[in-house]
């Protein structure tokens, strides 16, 4: 109950018409805005929830680390499991340093003239392509202009295009995020623009940079369009559990190529499968962005003002 | 006689196409305390940026004129390379981070650097060069006493500078302004986040480092500016109304009646 303001000294704490009305209010509003919030669970919940008990008589790590057998029809996912892996690691590895070195340039260099505003433009429309048209540019440029080939590398590369502005922007974001008085105390006692960096900007904004790289993980693991047309493939024959099986110039399966494929051009497949194959998908991604979180959270401890 | 430290010739700057210092001209002479006063918006800060050059991160400032620094133009540091090249006179400063180490400056406000108080201090002599560990404990014991700080932090050196109340990083923020050395030391209203004793203590270490250094002193206290400078100048709307001895701008006639009245509180 908050104090009426306006009434005399011994009727102060005692309750009003629009003191109750306010009361109401506030409580109704905070209420909408609660259940506003905990809707976002439901949709996350129903999801894991319905696919979990549709993929169970699948799941194991047997499934994991075995190959596809009987055209698809039964076994695991392994050639697809560790295909994704290659094309997340090996388009990260590239976009990564590529991404956060422009950042830097971007955020902490740049005066802001057109060669600067122009880099800008481009940065924040590449990150508005659609993947379908990231594909047709990697399958120009990668596969034949570079004469790549359908291989990792090129689906690899077109990943690494895709997520690239996307890992710009974060990275800005962080590097915006460490005040600019701090800046100034260091160009103040004769610091260069790269000491700064290095002494300051970087280490208090570190761990927003590796979450946005990090959060890219799911989004290079979860396209099927850039690594249809560049390098992923129907099927692949490879031996079970070997983590090194692919080369970077051959094709290789990948789980959303997989999952889609089992769902629309295979006959007959196990019921449990193509709900499995999205479970391991789904649940690699979620222990990659948890694990990020965790990151975080030790780096935010840490954290020094 | 007095030597010129900074000689500042027909000092223009705006921002836009605003202009907030129209065209001054006053020297700082070596080993003085030069106040500078006058109301918000007259100019001080910004003309304390044009002398150490951090005006060049400001994307739409103008700067017109000539700041020497020991006779060097410092408008013109970064372009000697064509100087050395035809095989003139090397200059004083080389590059602008030099001629920030030779000017040091305290912001308003304190900024504590997210690193541990030792680092504080030590991280202008590390990035001019300085690793022997050694010297960087001289330097930080030195400035940490100069700024009145010692005593308070001697115990906790490695804690963290940002964890240190505001009047302490203020002081922290001096000790790193003198840690490298300046020659000439700006010090933009270094007091509102410090208590009066404490103050007082900065202010005695002042008068001390004047057979050293230069320091320009911008204050909107003036009676800071009394008890501290040889000369003030009163700036007010980007024009030197009054630079003179303090003797003139502190009796009850000086040149211009305005500086009268704003030093006496009766301004407007």
């Amino acid at each position: 109950m908050l104090a009426n303001e306006y009434a005399p000294d011994d009727m102060r704490f005692t309750q009003t018409p629009f003191g109750r009305r306010r009361e109401l209010t506030e409580r109704i509003a905070k209420s909408i805005f609660f259940l506003m919030a905990v809707a976002m669970i439901i949709p996350l919940v129903a999801i894991v929830g319905y696919l979990v008990l549709r993929a169970w008589p699948s799941l194991s790590l047997e499934f994991v680390l075995d190959v596809p057998r009987k055209g698809m029809t039964q076994g695991g996912i392994w050639p697809a499991f560790v295909g994704t892996v290659y094309l997340v690691v090996i388009s990260l590895a590239v976009s990564a340093p590529i991404g956060v070195m422009a950042a830097v340039y971007l955020n902490e260099y740049a005066k802001d003239n057109w060669l600067n505003r122009t880099i800008n433009l481009a940065v924040i429309n590449l990150a508005g392509v659609p993947s379908i048209v990231h594909a047709l540019f990697g399958l120009g440029a990668f596969v034949y202009a570079a004469r790549f080939g359908y291989s990792i590398l090129s689906a690899s590369l077109t990943l690494a295009i895709m997520t690239l502005p996307v890992i710009i922007a974060s990275t800005r974001e962080a590097l915006a995020s460490v005040p600019m008085s701090f800046r100034e105390a260091c160009w103040n006692v004769g610091a260069t623009r790269w000491q700064t960096i290095r002494a300051i900007v970087l280490p208090n904004s570190i761990s927003g940079i590796l979450t946005g790289v990090i959060l890219q993980v799911s989004r290079a693991a979860g396209e099927t369009a850039p690594i249809m047309f560049t390098g992923a493939v129907f099927f692949k024959a490879i031996e079970r559990g070997n983590l090194f099986a692919y080369s970077l110039n051959e094709q290789c399966m990948a789980l959303s190529m997989h999952l889609y494929t089992l769902t629309t051009q295979v006959p007959n497949v196990e019921d449990s499968i193509p709900y499995a194959t999205a479970v391991v998908l789904l649940g690699s991604v979620l222990v990659v962005n948890a694990t990020a979180i965790a990151f975080r959270v030790w780096l935010r401890a840490r954290k020094k003002w | 006689m007095a030597v010129e430290k900074i000689e500042v010739r027909d000092l223009r700057l705006s921002y836009g196409s605003r202009e907030v210092l129209h065209g001054i001209s006053f020297d700082v002479y070596e080993n003085e305390i030069f106040a500078v006063i006058g109301p918000a918006q007259s100019g001080k800060t910004s003309l304390l940026r044009c002398i150490n050059r951090t005006i060049d991160s400001v994307a739409n400032a103008k700067v017109s004129g000539t700041i020497r620094v020991d006779g060097q133009n410092v408008r013109k540091i970064g372009h000697s390379f064509f100087r050395r090249l035809a095989g003139k006179r090397p200059p004083r400063f080389s590059d602008v981070f030099e001629l920030r180490r030779a000017v040091g400056m305290v912001a308003p406000l304190p900024v504590g650097l997210p690193l541990s108080i030792y680092d504080n201090v030590a991280f202008a002599p590390r990035a001019s060069g300085l690793t022997r560990r050694a010297d960087l404990d001289t330097i930080v014991e030195e400035c940490l006493r100069q700024a009145a700080l010692w005593d308070e932090v001697k115990d906790r050196l490695h804690s963290l500078g940002t964890k240190l109340s505001g009047g302490q990083q203020q002081r922290l923020t001096i000790a790193r302004a003198l840690s490298h050395r300046p020659e000439v030391l700006c010090l933009d209203e270094f007091s509102i986040a410090i208590d009066p004793v404490t103050t007082m203590r900065i202010e005695d270490v002042l008068k001390e480092l004047r057979s050293e250094i230069t320091i320009i002193l911008v204050t909107n206290l003036t009676q800071q500016a009394r008890r501290l400078a040889d000369r003030t100048m009163f700036l007010w709307n980007g024009d030197i109304v009054e630079l003179d001895s303090n003797e003139v701008i502190f009796s009850d006639n000086p040149k211009d009646r305005r500086t009268y009245e704003y030093v006496n509180g009766i301004f407007g």
